[in-house]
C-alpha cells in the first residue's frame, strides 16, 4: 500500500484516507481491492447487524449482566468457543480464497495482488492458531475441567474473565485490521528482519504484534488458572491418578502455556522495541541477530503444537471410552505418555529451522528428539484402539471424529518423521510438503478433537443434543475436504512448490491445485453444515432435551449433574474413590445411588459478575490500537482505564453472592424428581428422541 | 486427616478462618505459578543478553559503560528493601501496631524509589555519552533486561502505595493480607533477579 497523507495527525496518528479499504477499492477497483473492501464491509455490516438484533430484542442488558460480565467458568467457556467459531469462519474463508488464487494463478496473475495474498496467509495462520485453536481449547477446558474435578469454579474466576477479554481484544484487533489499514505480510511467525520497520513500514506488522501479544498474555493467565484449579480444587478423594484423562491433558497443556507463552511475549515485545524505539535485537545491522527471534519464537512455537494437540487427545480419550462403554485402556501409560510429550515438546524447537545454519550435530540431536515424540504418541493411539476392542462401540459423531483422527493423524505422523530427518527436511523445507504436514497434524489433532468435544459436551452445556444427521454431514465434509485439500499438497511440495506462493509458473501443478481447490470448497461446506446443524438443533431442541444430564452413559463427574448444570455445579461436593466415579455408581449395584440427595445442603458462595475484566481486555485492545496507529493519546487514555479497573477491582469488597441452602435444596430435589420420572434408555437408542439423559443400567 | 502444617510456600499467616475461606492457599500458590512464568521472561532476556553482549557494533562496551560502585549500592538498596519488606510481613503476621507496619512498608518504598533514582541516573550517564539502546544490539539487550527489571520495581512501588491505601480503607482483612503476601513474593523475586543482573551483567562486564 502506498503511504497516504495523514489526516489530523495529532488526533489520528498515521491514519490517512487511503487506509480505508473502501477508498482503496474506489480509487483502484481491481478484484483484489474489491475483495478487501468487501471483507471490511462485512465486518462493519456484521457488527451493525448484531447490534441491531440486540437492540431490537432488548438483549443488551441481559447480555451484559448474564454473559459479558459473568465470572461463571461455564459461561466464560462458552464465550471462548463462540469466539473460536467466529474466527474459524473468517480464517477458513481466507483459506478458500488462497486456494482459488493458486488454482487460477498458473502462468497468470490471478485475482489477488501479492500483497493481499501475503496478508491472507498471515491472518489465516495467526487466527487459526491464536484466535481459533487457543480459544476453542481454552473454552472446552474452562467448561469441562471444573465439572470433572468436582469444583464450583476455576481457582481465579476474575482472572478467567480478564484472560477471556484479552483474547477477545486480540481477535478484535485482527478484525479491525480488515476495516482500517492492512495486516502483516510476514506470515504467522512474523520473522524479522522482514518484519522490521526497514522492510515493513506499514501498520500491518504492528497489528500482528499487538494482537498476538494480547492473545499470548491471555493464554498465560488461562494456563496459570487452569493449572492452579487442577492442583488445588479437586474434590475430596480425587487423587491425581484418579483424574479423567481430559483433566490430565488440560493440566499438561496449562503447564505448557505457563512456560511456553512467555517466549512468545518476549519475541513480540522485543520486535516491538525494534520497530518503535529503534532497538537492534533482530536487525541486520548494529549487532542485531535474527536467530534470537527464530529461537525465541519456536521455543514458544513447538510447545504450542502440544498445547493445541493435548486437549484434543484428552477429548478422544473421553469419547472413545464413553462410546465403547469401557474403561480407558492403559490409563497409566496414557498419563505417562502425556507427561512425556509435554516434556519432550521443549526439546525439539530447532526442527523448525534445520536449514538456518546450525551445525549438523545440533540438527541431529533435535532430529532424534523429534522422532522420539512419535513413541508416546504411538502409545496413545494403541491405547485408544485397545479401548475400543470388544467394547460396545457406537458410531456417534464424536466417535467418528475420533476414528478419523486416529487414521489421519498417523499419516501426518509419518510425514513428520520424514521432516524430522534434517537431510530430507532440506529437500522439502518451505514447500507445500510442510504445509500439508502441519495441516495433517492440526486438523485431525486439534480441529476434529475440538469438534468431537463440542458434540460430546454440547448437551451438557445447553440441555439438548446436536442434530446427528447434520453432524454426520459436517463430519463427512471435514474428512473428505481435508484429504482432497491437503494430500495434493504433499505431491506439490515434494515436486518443489514453495509455500506462500501467489503465482505459479509450472503448468504441471495445475491438476493438483484444482483438486486442492475442490477440497477447500468441501471444507467450506463442512463449516456451513456445522452452522446449519446448530440452527436445526436449536429449532428441534424440544425433541432432544436431556435434562437428566447423562445422554451418553458418561463416566466422569460432569455427567452426574443436570444439563445445563446449575451455577454452583454441585449441590453437595462429591467424594471420589475411583477413576470412573459416576459410572461405577450407576452400574455397580453395591455402590450408592448416583442420584441420591446429599446428606445436607449448605449455602454456596458464587462470584458476582464484574465489568473489570471487559474493561481491562478491551482497554488493552484500544491501547494497542493506539500503538498501531501512533495515536499516543488514545494509548495513554486506554492504559489508564486498564490500570484504574485493576485498582478499583482490588478495592472492591463483597464480590460474592450467597445462594441459600433452601434454594439449592429446592432446585436439586426438583431435578432429582424429574430424573426419577425420566425413562432410562439402552445405548442403542442414545441418538433418538427417547434419550432424555438417563442411562439404562444393565442387569 | 490433619491439616498440613504449611498451607503454602513462603511466610504463612497461620490458621485463620477468614484466610481459609478466602482461599489464601490457592491465591498464594497461583501467584507462585505466575512468578515462575515471569521468571521465564527474565531467563529469556538473560539468554538474549548473553548472545548479544558481543554485538557492540564498534560502540560502547560493557567495560566502558558499567560502573560497579553504583551497581553495588543499588544491590545493597534492594537487599535491604527485601529485609524491610520481610519485617513488614512479620509485623502483619503478629498484628503489631499499624504504625510499625506502615513504618516498614514506608522504608521499603523509600529504598525502592532510591534504587529507581540511582538506576535512572546510571541510564542518564550512559545516554549522555551516546550509549543509547539504538546504538547496538548489546545496548538494546542491556536496556531491555535492566529496564524490564526497573519497570517491575516501579510497578511494585506503585502496588505498595495501593496496598497502603487498602490497609487504610479496610484494615488488615483477608484480601489485604493475601495481597500483601503476594506483593512480598513479588518484591523478593525482583531482588533475586537483580542479584542475577548484578552478577551476570555488571560483574561479568567489569572482568571482560
Amino acid at each position: 500500500m502506498s503511504p497516504s497523507t495523514p489526516v489530523l495527525p495529532a488526533l489520528l496518528g498515521r491514519f490517512g484516507w487511503h487506509d480505508l479499504p473502501f477508498v482503496r477499492a474506489w480509487q483502484n477497483p481491481t478484484a483484489s481491492e474489491i475483495i478487501g473492501a468487501f471483507a471490511g464491509g462485512l465486518v462493519v455490516v456484521g457488527a451493525i447487524a448484531v447490534a441491531a438484533v440486540l437492540t431490537r430484542h432488548r438483549w443488551w442488558g441481559r447480555l451484559w449482566s448474564e454473559w459479558l460480565t459473568s465470572l461463571d467458568h461455564k459461561k466464560i467457556g462458552i464465550m471462548y468457543v463462540v469466539l473460536a467459531g467466529v474466527m474459524l469462519s473468517r480464517a477458513l474463508i481466507e483459506a478458500v480464497l488462497m486456494r482459488m488464487q493458486q488454482a487460477v494463478a498458473i502462468d497468470a496473475p490471478g485475482f489477488l495482488s501479492p500483497d493481499h495474498f501475503g496478508q491472507l496467509f498471515s491472518t489465516h495462520g495467526s487466527i487459526m492458531i491464536f484466535f481459533m485453536a487457543m480459544p476453542f481449547l481454552t473454552g472446552l477446558i474452562n467448561y469441562v475441567v471444573p465439572l470433572q474435578i468436582g469444583a464450583r469454579d476455576m481457582a481465579f474466576p476474575w482472572a478467567n474473565s480478564v484472560a477471556l477479554w484479552l483474547t477477545i481484544g486480540g481477535a478484535g484487533l485482527m478484525m479491525a485490521s480488515l476495516v482500517v489499514g492492512e495486516f502483516s505480510t510476514g506470515g504467522w511467525s512474523g520473522y524479522p528482519p522482514y518484519t522490521e520497520r526497514d522492510f515493513s513500514p506499514g501498520v500491518g506488522v504492528d497489528y500482528w504484534i499487538w494482537a498476538v501479544t494480547l492473545g499470548s498474555i491471555g493464554s498465560t493467565m488461562a494456563g496459570i488458572n487452569i493449572a492452579c484449579t487442577i492442583y488445588k480444587l479437586r474434590a475430596p478423594g480425587l487423587r491425581f491418578m484418579r483424574m479423567q484423562m481430559f483433566c490430565w491433558t488440560s493440566l499438561c497443556t496449562a503447564i505448557l502455556m505457563i512456560f511456553a507463552m512467555p517466549p512468545l511475549t518476549v519475541a513480540t515485545l522485543l520486535l516491538a522495541l525494534d520497530r518503535y524505539a529503534d532497538f537492534h535485537f533482530f536487525t541486520n545491522d548494529l549487532g542485531g541477530n535474527m536467530m534470537n527471534y527464530a529461537n525465541l519464537f519456536w521455543l514458544f512455537g513447538h510447545p504450542e503444537v502440544y498445547i493445541l494437540i493435548l486437549p484434543a487427545f484428552g477429548v478422544y480419550s473421553e469419547v472413545v471410552s464413553t462410546f465403547s462403554s469401557k474403561d480407558l485402556y492403559g490409563y497409566v501409560s496414557l498419563v505417562l505418555a502425556t507427561m512425556a510429550i509435554a516434556v519432550l515438546s521443549f526439546t525439539v524447537w530447532v526442527h523448525h529451522f534445520f536449514t538456518m545454519g546450525q551445525s549438523a550435530n545440533i540438527n541431529a540431536v533435535f532430529g532424534i528428539a523429534t522422532m522420539t515424540i512419535g513413541v508416546p504418541t504411538g502409545v496413545k493411539i494403541y491405547d485408544w484402539i485397545w479401548t475400543m476392542f470388544r467394547g460396545e462401540v457406537r458410531f456417534t459423531v464424536p466417535m467418528l471424529y475420533s476414528i478419523a483422527f486416529m487414521m489421519t493423524f498417523v499419516l501426518g505422523g509419518f510425514t513428520g518423521i520424514i521432516l524430522a530427518m534434517p537431510p530430507l527436511d532440506y529437500l522439502v523445507h518451505n514447500t507445500l510438503f510442510l504445509v500439508a504436514h502441519f495441516h495433517n497434524m492440526l486438523i485431525p489433532g486439534l480441529l476434529y478433537g475440538m469438534l468431537a468435544g463440542y458434540h460430546y459436551w454440547f448437551p451438557k452445556a445447553f440441555g439438548f443434543r446436536l442434530d446427528e444427521r447434520w453432524g454426520r454431514r459436517a463430519f463427512t465434509c471435514w474428512v473428505v475436504g481435508f484429504y482432497l485439500a491437503f494430500f495434493p499438497l504433499y505431491v506439490l511440495g515434494a515436486s518443489g512448490m514453495a509455500r506462500r506462493t501467489q503465482a505459479i509458473f509450472e503448468p504441471s501443478f495445475r491438476p493438483w491445485l484444482y483438486v486442492a481447490g475442490v477440497g477447500a470448497f468441501i471444507l467450506l461446506a463442512a463449516l456451513a453444515s456445522l452452522m446449519i446443524q446448530l440452527y436445526v438443533s436449536i429449532r428441534d431442541r424440544a425433541a432432544t432435551m436431556v435434562e437428566a444430564g447423562d445422554p451418553w452413559d458418561g463416566r466422569g463427574l460432569e455427567w452426574s449433574v443436570a444439563a445445563p448444570p446449575p451455577e454452583y455445579n454441585f449441590a453437595g461436593l462429591p467424594h471420589v474413590d475411583g477413576r470412573n466415579p459416576f459410572y461405577d455408581d450407576k452400574h455397580d449395584a453395591g455402590r450408592p445411588d448416583p442420584y441420591r440427595s446429599p446428606t445436607d445442603y449448605s449455602d454456596i458462595e458464587v462470584p458476582r459478575g464484574s465489568m473489570a475484566g471487559i474493561a481491562i481486555g478491551l482497554g488493552a485492545a484500544v491501547a494497542a490500537f493506539g500503538l498501531v496507529w501512533e495515536m499516543w493519546w488514545l494509548t495513554l487514555v486506554a492504559a489508564e482505564v486498564v490500570v484504574a479497573a485493576l485498582i478499583l477491582r482490588s478495592f472492591g469488597r463483597n464480590q460474592h453472592r450467597t445462594i441459600p441452602a433452601a434454594e439449592i435444596a429446592a432446585e436439586h430435589e426438583a431435578w432429582l424428581a424429574r430424573v426419577r420420572a425420566t425413562r432410562p434408555i439402552p445405548r442403542r437408542l442414545e441418538t433418538q428422541a427417547i434419550n432424555r439423559g438417563l442411562a439404562e443400567v444393565r442387569a | 486427616m490433619s491439616e498440613p502444617e504449611l498451607a503454602h510456600a513462603g511466610l504463612n499467616l497461620g490458621p485463620s478462618a477468614e484466610l481459609t475461606r478466602d482461599g489464601a492457599e490457592n491465591a498464594i500458590f497461583g501467584f507462585w505459578i505466575f512468578l515462575m512464568s515471569d521468571a521465564v521472561i527474565f531467563a529469556l532476556l538473560f539468554a538474549t543478553y548473553g548472545t548479544m553482549v558481543a554485538g557492540t557494533a564498534g560502540g560502547p562496551t560493557p567495560a566502558s559503560e558499567f560502573k560497579l560502585l553504583p551497581a553495588f549500592v543499588e544491590t545493597l538498596l534492594l537487599l535491604t528493601s527485601s529485609a524491610t519488606f520481610g519485617r513488614a510481613s512479620i509485623a502483619m503476621k503478629y498484628a503489631e501496631p499499624r504504625r510499625t507496619l506502615f513504618g516498614w512498608l514506608g522504608a521499603t518504598l523509600g529504598l525502592g524509589l532510591t534504587f529507581l533514582a540511582l538506576e535512572a541516573n546510571d541510564y542518564a550517564t550512559m545516554v549522555a555519552h551516546g550509549a543509547v539502546p539504538s546504538r547496538s544490539g548489546f545496548l538494546s539487550a542491556f536496556y531491555a533486561l535492566t529496564g524490564l527489571h526497573g519497570l517491575h520495581v516501579a510497578v511494585a512501588c506503585f502496588w505498595l502505595v495501593v496496598m497502603v491505601g487498602q490497609v487504610l480503607a479496610y484494615g488488615l482483612d483477608a484480601r489485604v493480607k493475601i495481597n500483601l503476601l503476594r506483593l512480598g513474593l513479588f518484591w523478593h523475586l525482583l531482588d533475586i533477579v537483580w542479584i542475577a543482573i548484578f552478577s551476570v551483567v555488571y560483574l561479568q562486564g567489569a572482568i571482560r
